[in-house]
């Protein structure tokens, strides 16, 4: 059985800027033109560049560890559905990225359910996100 | 191209062994703006009790472009990677990924679905050291109705 609960954890803002796209490419081996070419993304009907979609779970995925003291070993399972793309435009100050949660339940396991909710320029970039966590690394 | 369904259950071979080097988790987490001394300090890691310092939890992904790979190489399954997009990703962990692990994936295609013209296929990669599973990565493409820019 799982007990209800609805904690509120604390938002985490990240920005993403073209740079960010070009160092993230580098690191991951995603070299998917969309992500550093407006000329090709347009043409695959893009509005512009946009992140990869794993930079996106990336960053929530620090915003997790965060709620959990830090350590990411506490995380059992996280998952995501990709929901709207993020358009990065092409200046120094980027775009914003606010990650936010809430512990939906805990079950018999020790384990906590984190709804995360993933939002850009008004839009929900992540569907359906969530993590599972030990429930004692929340604190 | 559509994708042949008869691909539902199949395992690709298993990857070349992968060794996950400190240098390559620091840069992993630099490009993701991680600045936490479990990715960086092996004391630190060690503090929290494992054995080197370990990736932040999004990193396997790297692993799995191997397994991508192969999917896209395999004539009879029918992806065009030009028109595939990235649906949904999960991982289950069951321990993290540390520096100086040599991991190894296997692919399986777990389904395969058709929707209004566009193909769905769902693959699941099971990282492992040695016998051991590390965390398993379920990806989800889609691939676009070609009449859809």
């Amino acid at each position: 059985m799982t007990a209800p609960t609805r904690a509120e954890l604390a938002a985490q803002t990240f920005t993403i800027t073209r740079s960010d796209l070009v160092r993230y490419a580098g690191a991951s081996g995603d070299f998917n033109p969309i992500h550093w070419s407006d000329r090709v993304a347009v043409r695959v009907g893009l509005p512009g560049v946009i992140a990869h979609g794993m930079l996106t779970m990336a960053l929530a995925s620090r915003a997790v560890t965060a709620w959990v003291g830090g350590d990411p070993g506490a995380i059992t399972d996280f998952s995501v559905r990709f929901a709207r793309p993020i358009v990065v435009p092409d200046d120094d100050a980027g775009t914003e990225l606010v990650v936010t949660g809430a512990v939906r339940a805990v079950d018999d396991d020790g384990r906590a359910q984190i709804d995360v909710t993933a939002m850009c320029a008004g839009d929900k970039v992540l569907a359906q996100a969530k993590a599972w966590v030990r429930a004692n690394a929340l604190a | 191209m559509r994708l042949d369904a008869a691909y539902v259950g199949r395992s690709f071979p298993r990857t070349p062994a992968y060794v996950v080097g400190r240098e390559k988790i620091r840069e992993f987490a630099d490009a993701i703006g991680a600045h936490d001394a479990i990715y960086r300090d092996p004391d630190a890691a060690r503090s929290l009790g494992y054995p080197d310092v370990i990736a932040p939890p999004t990193f396997p992904i790297v692993l799995t472009a191997a397994t991508l790979q192969q999917l896209v190489d395999d004539p009879g399954l029918g992806l065009d990677f030009a028109r595939v997009v990235h649906g949904d990703q999960r991982f289950e962990y069951v321990r993290p990924v540390f520096a100086g692990d040599e991991l190894t994936c296997v692919c399986t295609v777990a389904e395969i679905t058709e929707r209004a013209g566009s193909g769905f296929l769902t693959t699941r990669t099971d990282v492992m050291a040695g016998d051991d599973l590390v965390v398993t990565a379920t990806a989800k493409l889609v691939v676009r109705a070609e009449d859809v820019a």
